[in-house]
């Protein structure tokens, strides 16, 4: 029926045929709602391109058969969802600390703990930024609709084996499971980008070698360099170390290798923001009863901005910095207590007031609710 | 001037090893390697991996390609790696609370699962670097830091568990019989599916202190006057058996789950052909 | 314009797959669509439902408000969603498993045993969602018949294609003869 490449499909599924598109050859998993889906489909897909799928005893194991097979230099994933992500949390500083390419997307639900498995939620944004301990850096995605499930997954494997991190996307129950219209981009269109790899006929590799990009390059398991991968803090030849200077060095520059990136990294849908007196600000599902507002308003001659962030992590600071000069109150709607509002009164920097609209309901956020918090501030 | 084996294998620029003098963990290293060596493995096509604890600090020392990853989770790690590329062969070092505690569940799913790795547990029957906690291998009664008044709990058989969770082979060789360690080491590699090997170890800085347990010698003497082999064993004696405890022929994950990709291929073709 | 078509009734009855028909025809005529599916235990037998909704404009809410199309073939799934569909909008209630309509004021509130004509006609009951997809199709008039035939035909085995498509053409010609009789609201029906 017409392009073979225009499907009606799940918001998981699109996830799927994502990864599929970007290059990834191998899962390792756990069943968890409202995920599960995108586990079944790789199971079925995978090992029709060759791949491999596991499903391992728990989300720990999940996780570090992600890193272990990405270490072998398979593009690797997992989904998950908020108490699978917490099991996942450690592994993550290692893959963070190994510098080892991975994707984690976390379908999110309603509520701490077991919350409402079935039910939406956008509880686990500062989660994704600080969830595993320590000082780390973080790349975080948010898809807002199947096509982004898509897309986002797959640009979550390129910028992965682009700075050598894991990278979390971020959906949620209902973007999950809705079914839409989705294009099967092409690997082409997608543009696969892969690991810099230590080279092989070189004598010596010293993997922790860096050039101003701050990301070193890597060797997979099966290299004659014979590499050490470990959490210990590491320097040189990738061995431990414990001299201060080494120490510092070690963990700044991995937090550079975001930092320095800021500008690629970060990725913004932006309506009216240049002339807004209110600008809404959110991030995934919720974006979408956010921009029908700001258009709907607009249309009726106010002045509304939206900003929506596809990338969460690293945060937009200069963006809502230059936003925050020209409005006088940012509106955040969210699916959680205030999580992304505390983000947007960071960065406004008392500059423009900061009004949170905030659903922890499990069902998802109306433009109703919306409407009349932005209304009054118009 | 080190045996050309040991050269082949091990990092001898990071030696010395953090191990305390007297520990069982580098005889049982110089083992390992041996086993290597025997099987003339190719370090470029050999991984060794392990979690935290003093026998994970091993792939450190060995000229392979390594991963020193994170508590309990190295068997978890070798599944992926050795799931993304068959060709590799891979090793697993683990200690007992690394292997039995934390990683318990990996352990018990790697057994069922026969994937084609070889985990080696040296048990020194004590968390050494933390300073001498008890783990589920210290014999009940037993001193630890934790377990001040003597260890409550019951102590495990790991090679039992193994065997019942489907570890296709399963050994155990002490510290004192190095040979035997490099024996069974070379067999369990050669064996398809998933080997569990377990190597009583002598930790005499906190396991052999707390307990009175003598000297490194009298520790080594110990498990020698206390090992059995398994040859030689009715199964009645106060003794540890040693040798090769169980052995059978089954299907191989990976094995299997290549032939599953043969058909999940046939199948697409078949559907596309509709 | 945005449309709202709810499906609702048991497991079994087929209404996933209809909603996918809908939204997928929907779609290739050029409409944003969003499929949705009610999860967890209900879709195992017990009260299942699958909601379509179809926009000329990005679809920002997806999930059904206030239906514009209700389709009901169970009793219990009448009872719990006919008091959500708009004033102005539709019923299809299956008679052949609804037997009390109740009291509202949906304006079309049609009233047809879909599961009792698949079984005379097809001997098979599966076919009473395709031949509602017909009469949806005709009394909404929201997708082209063409397109809801290439898609149904697009979702179902080779050698039920032929099946499905005379049963969803059944399901136009009933309503275009008018054939499917009204039902009136608060109205409890003998059972025979």
């Amino acid at each position: 029926m017409g392009d073979a490449r225009v499907q009606l499909l799940q918001g998981n599924e699109a996830c799927a045929e994502g990864a599929l598109a970007a290059g990834c050859r191998f899962y390792g998993g756990y069943p968890i709602t409202p995920s599960s889906e995108i586990a079944e489909i790789m199971a079925f897909r995978l090992p029709q391109e060759g791949g491999k799928f596991v499903q391992m005893e728990d989300e720990i194991g999940s996780i570090a058969s992600i890193i272990g097979a990405s270490m072998a230099g398979v593009k690797a994933f997992t989904a998950t969802s908020g108490p699978g992500y917490s099991l996942m949390m450690e592994n993550i500083g290692y893959a963070c600390v190994t510098e080892i390419p991975i994707v984690i997307v976390n379908v999110m639900r309603c509520g701490p703990s077991t919350g409402q498995p079935t039910a939406t939620g956008q509880g686990d944004l500062m989660q994704a930024r600080w969830g595993t301990h320590s000082d780390h850096p973080a790349i975080t995605l948010a898809a807002a609709s199947g096509q982004e499930m898509y897309d986002l997954t797959a640009k979550a494997f390129n910028l992965s084996e682009k700075f050598r991190m894991p990278v979390t996307m971020l959906s949620d129950a209902v973007v999950g499971h809705i079914r839409e219209r989705v294009v099967l981009h092409s690997p082409d269109e997608i543009g696969i980008v892969q690991r810099k790899l230590a080279d092989e006929s070189a004598d010596e590799y010293v993997p922790m070698d860096v050039d101003d990009s701050h990301i070193p390059a890597l060797a997979n398991l099966g290299s004659k360099h014979h590499p050490y991968y470990t959490g210990l803090v590491h320097s040189g030849k990738g061995f431990f170390t414990s001299k201060p200077e080494e120490v510092e060095y070690f963990i700044r520059r991995l937090s550079l290798k975001v930092e320095k990136h800021k500008d690629e990294l970060i990725d913004v849908e932006e309506l009216g923001t240049d002339d807004c007196e209110v600008c809404l600000v959110s991030f995934g599902v919720s974006g979408r009863a956010a921009i029908n507002i700001a258009q709907r308003m607009r249309d009726a001659g106010k002045k509304v901005g939206h900003l929506r962030l596809k990338t969460v992590w690293p945060f937009p600071d200069e963006v809502i910095k230059s936003i925050a000069a020209k409005c006088h109150t940012f509106v955040v709607p969210e699916m959680n207590l205030g999580q992304l509002k505390l983000e947007v009164e960071r960065a406004a920097c008392g500059e423009a007031k900061v009004i949170g609209v905030n659903n922890i309901s499990g069902s998802m956020i109306t433009t109703h609710e919306i409407y009349d918090v932005v209304k009054e501030f118009v | 001037m080190p045996e050309a084996f040991l050269e082949k294998y091990l990092r001898l620029e990071n030696l010395p090893t953090i191990w305390c003098a007297g520990c069982g963990l580098g005889t049982d290293m110089r083992s390992i390697v041996k086993a290597f060596d025997t099987l003339e493995l190719d370090p470029d096509m050999t991984v060794l991996v392990s979690g935290i604890g003093c026998s994970s600090r091993m792939p450190a020392y060995v000229d392979v390609n390594t991963v020193h990853t994170t508590h309990g989770r190295a068997i978890a790690f070798a599944t992926g790696i050795k799931l993304a590329n068959h060709d590799l062969t891979v090793v697993v070092v683990s200690g007992d609370g690394d292997a039995a505690a934390i990683g318990g569940n990996h352990l018990i799913h790697a057994c069922r699962r026969n994937i084609n790795i070889t985990l080696v547990v040296l048990n020194n029957s004590n968390y050494g670097m933390t300073s001498g906690q008890y783990s589920p291998l210290t014999p009940q009664g037993s001193v630890a830091t934790t377990a001040p008044y003597g260890n409550v709990e019951q102590s495990w058989d790991l090679c039992d568990l193994a065997r019942a969770s489907g570890a296709t082979y399963v050994a155990r060789s002490t510290t004192f019989h190095y040979e035997l360690i490099t024996k069974l080491v070379t067999k369990g590699i050669e064996h398809k599916g998933f080997s569990f090997i377990e190597v009583i170890t002598q930790c005499p800085t906190y396991f052999g202190r707390f307990n009175l347990a003598g000297s490194p010698t009298d520790m080594l003497k110990y498990q020698k006057t206390h090992s059995i082999r398994i040859e030689r064993s009715d199964g009645t004696e106060e003794a540890i058996t040693i040798g090769e405890l169980y052995k059978r022929e089954a299907r191989e994950y990976c094995d299997h789950y290549d032939e599953l990709i043969v058909r999940a291929k046939e199948l697409k073709a078949e559907m596309s052909e509709d | 314009m945005r449309y709202e078509i709810r499906l609702s009734g048991m497991g079994g009855q087929g209404l996933l797959l209809a909603g996918i028909i809908v939204a997928e025809a929907a779609m290739a005529q050029g409409k944003n669509v969003v499929q949705t599916a009610s999860y967890g235990p209900e879709s195992r037998g017990g009260a299942s439902r699958s909601e379509v909704i179809i926009s000329e404009k990005a679809i920002d809410y997806p999930a059904v408000i206030e239906a514009d199309y209700l389709l009901a073939m169970t009793q219990e799934a009448t009872d719990k969603f006919f008091h959500e569909v708009k004033p102005h909008g539709i019923a299809l209630l299956d008679s052949t498993w609804v037997k009390e309509i109740p009291a509202g004021n949906v304006e079309s509130t049609y009233y047809f045993p879909l599961t009792e004509t698949a079984i005379e006609k097809f001997e098979k009951a599966i076919f009473a969602n395709i031949i509602g997809l017909g009469i949806i199709c005709e009394s909404s008039k929201i997708v082209e018949p063409d397109y809801l035939i290439a898609a149904l035909l697009d979702r179902v085995p080779k050698r039920y294609k032929e099946m499905n498509q005379v049963a969803f053409e059944t399901g136009i010609e009933l309503f275009t003869n008018g054939k499917i009789p009204k039902g009136v609201a608060g109205q409890a029906v003998e059972t025979v």
